[in-house]
């Protein structure tokens, strides 16, 4: 089987992203799943055991110092490398916003293709096939490339399933960077907020909020009734723009797109681009005091009446049946 | 200081998009076509930097079907001083590869400081362009900058990370992307709509470009499917009893 190469992401805490689970995953689908990993040095054999559990048959390490003073450059320089070296038929990176800028650089290097922002990927003969959810799900398409090398950036928490475990053969890199071809990172900023709450990305149960909560100490409501539910906190852009949440929050169009189980949507008008990031849900909630906001378009259960009487009331009830 | 900025004609988010099922491309009769908002974000940054900095030029460059010159007109009466417009029939369906390849060659044949672009498309939503540009051209790029502090001879900004933001910075020339957190774009005023009208827009084939096809490996679409709209629901108005009827939903549904 041919080797099918992963962009394993470290973090600046030098910790795996939480992406690479499902681009193993993907790759075994693909062939012999191969992590890259472009680290500081000393960082990544640690990581070695991890990625092999994950399902990395082959780690190909790259440590340098350049790594975490260089943006988007190492990981570039790696893969470039690694592709060099072991001749895979794809790539495969996450949609994060380095994965996107290695494949970018990828992509010209190699003079190969890239398609973006798979949901899944399957082999077909000697061809990649990558599936596509777009403009918020309405469509399905399927793409690959011709002529040149795959590179297929996946969204993250779309590939489900797991990779037999492995114990990986490690190949050391030599990689030098030249860190004068790119733009340099100054300082990391680490706010990891301490939250008990599951991640938005991926999450099976989401509550989000709107402009219709009014003030940043109002978006409590929706933060509670989440706890209650174990759900992760999303918003509209015009919460977001109010300040009443940080950006991360975000869902729709140019934000987040989830697939939960359950999304509950409080004081959201339900905008066509706030619908784009959330409308494959499987049950949809809606909470308005407008009976004609489009959200309702789209609800499974959808309840005309002001937030402030019902979400109370509702984490009551589901507090009560908890008992 | 001479700063390009790319902006790209989309269909209108606020009406529905469709796809040719037989092509698998846009289909662009479906909806308006406007300037990308991100791109409006994109110019503010330049725009703001030339109000503040006297002989600071801003030109903006489209590859894009013939009425993308609406896109130009736009960004011309926001206040950008000229406009580059790649146009030629073969350039329909091209994908992100072919198009960086093109916007690089424009790029080369004009002086910058700064490139200055989206972090995504509202309708590729690839994010990459930007960043293959820059490789192509051997400079040092900063995709998806939430803020963006340019000076001479250097650009620095906040991007952010999985778990924070990191501080980056670049010499010039450069090129940078910026995201929706960047700046909030101007409202173009009469006088701006009034002179856009006799600012310069040259157009550009790919045969001045010295280019025809594309170099690399191609991303092709094999099929297209439309999912079956969604439906509504039950609707209920609030008497008292909403709560408990929507646990009730909840719990028959196995969500509580
Ligand atoms: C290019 C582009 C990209 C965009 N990307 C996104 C995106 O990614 N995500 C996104 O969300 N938006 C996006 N938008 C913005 C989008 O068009 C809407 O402006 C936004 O989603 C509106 O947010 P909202 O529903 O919270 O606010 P509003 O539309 O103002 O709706 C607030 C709702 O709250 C209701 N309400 C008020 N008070 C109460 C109460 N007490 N009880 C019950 N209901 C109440 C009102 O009836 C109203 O329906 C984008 C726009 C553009 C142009
Ligand atoms: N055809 C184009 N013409 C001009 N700029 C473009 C074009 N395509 C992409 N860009 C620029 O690259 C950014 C990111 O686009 P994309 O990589 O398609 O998501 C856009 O916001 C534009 O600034």
């Amino acid at each position: 089987m041919s080797n099918v190469l992963v962009l394993a992401e470290v973090t600046p805490t030098g910790e795996l992203s939480a992406t690479v689970p499902s681009l193993l995953a993907a790759a075994a689908k693909l062939g012999t799943p191969v992590a890259v990993v472009a680290t500081a040095p000393g960082v990544g054999s640690a990581l070695t055991e991890q990625l092999g559990s994950l399902g990395a048959q082959k780690v190909y390490l790259a440590e340098t110092d350049a790594a975490g003073s260089v943006l988007s450059g190492v990981a570039a320089d790696a893969l470039t490398s690694a592709v060099e070296a072991l001749q895979p038929s794809a790539v495969l990176l996450a949609g994060s916003i380095d994965g996107r800028e290695a494949a970018a650089r990828l992509a010209v290097r190699t003079n190969g293709g890239l398609v973006h922002d798979a949901v899944d990927v399957r082999a077909d003969g000697d061809k990649v096939v990558a599936t596509h959810s777009v403009f918020g799900g309405a469509y399905t398409v399927e793409s690959t490339v011709e002529g040149g090398l795959a590179i297929v950036t996946v969204r993250h928490g779309a590939v489900e399933g797991t990779a037999d475990a492995a114990t990986p053969e490690v190949v050391n890199a030599d990689v030098s960077v030249d860190a004068s071809k790119y733009a340099a990172i100054d300082s990391f900023n680490n706010v990891k907020a301490e939250t008990t709450r599951p991640e938005l990305l991926g999450a099976s149960k989401v509550v989000s909020g709107g402009r219709g909560l009014g003030s940043k100490e109002a978006f409590d409501l929706v933060e509670k009734l989440a706890d209650s539910l174990g759900a992760a906190v999303g918003a509209s852009r015009a919460a977001v723009d109010a300040g009443y949440v940080p950006q991360s929050y975000q869902v729709g169009q140019t934000g987040v797109s989830v697939s939960p189980q359950l999304y509950i949507a409080l004081g959201i008008s339900g905008a066509i681009q706030h619908r784009a990031g959330m409308q494959t849900a499987k049950t949809i909630v809606a909470i308005n005091k407008d009976g004609d906001a489009p959200i309702f378009e789209i609800a499974d259960f959808g309840i005309v009446g002001d937030i402030f009487t019902i979400v109370p009331q509702l984490v009551e009830a589901i507090e009560a049946r908890a008992k | 200081m001479r700063i390009i900025a790319l902006i790209k004609q989309v269909p209108d988010t606020g009406g529905e998009r469709r796809l040719d099922l037989t092509t698998g491309l846009l289909d662009r009769d479906a909806s308006d076509k406007i300037i990308d908002e991100i791109n409006e974000r994109a110019l503010e940054v330049a725009l703001a930097y030339k109000d503040a900095n006297k002989g600071t030029e801003v030109v903006v460059m489209t590859m894009g079907p013939e009425d993308a010159t609406g896109t130009i007109r736009k960004a011309l009466s926001m206040g950008a001083d000229s406009g580059i417009h790649i146009a030629d029939a073969s350039l329909v369906g091209s994908d992100s590869a072919w198009s960086a390849e093109v916007l690089a060659a424009a790029l080369q044949r004009e002086q910058f400081d700064l490139v200055v672009a989206g972090n995504e498309s509202t309708d590729g939503r690839g994010g990459v362009v930007p960043i293959m540009i820059a490789e192509r051209l051997g400079l040092p790029a900063i995709g998806s900058l939430d803020s963006v502090e340019l000076s001479d001879g250097s650009v620095r900004g906040e991007r952010a990370t999985e778990s924070g933001s990191m501080t980056v910075s670049s010499a010039l020339p450069a090129v940078i992307s910026v995201t929706e957190r960047a700046a909030e774009p101007r409202f173009p005023n009469f006088k701006g709509i009034m002179t856009a009208k006799k600012k310069p827009i040259g157009v550009l084939s790919l045969s001045e470009l010295g280019l025809s096809e594309a170099s690399g490996g191609r991303s092709v679409v094999l099929s297209t499917q439309e999912r079956p709209a969604r439906t509504a629901g039950k609707k209920i108005v609030d008497d008292g009893s909403a709560a408990a009827q929507l646990a009730d939903f909840l719990a028959a549904e196995r969500l509580i």
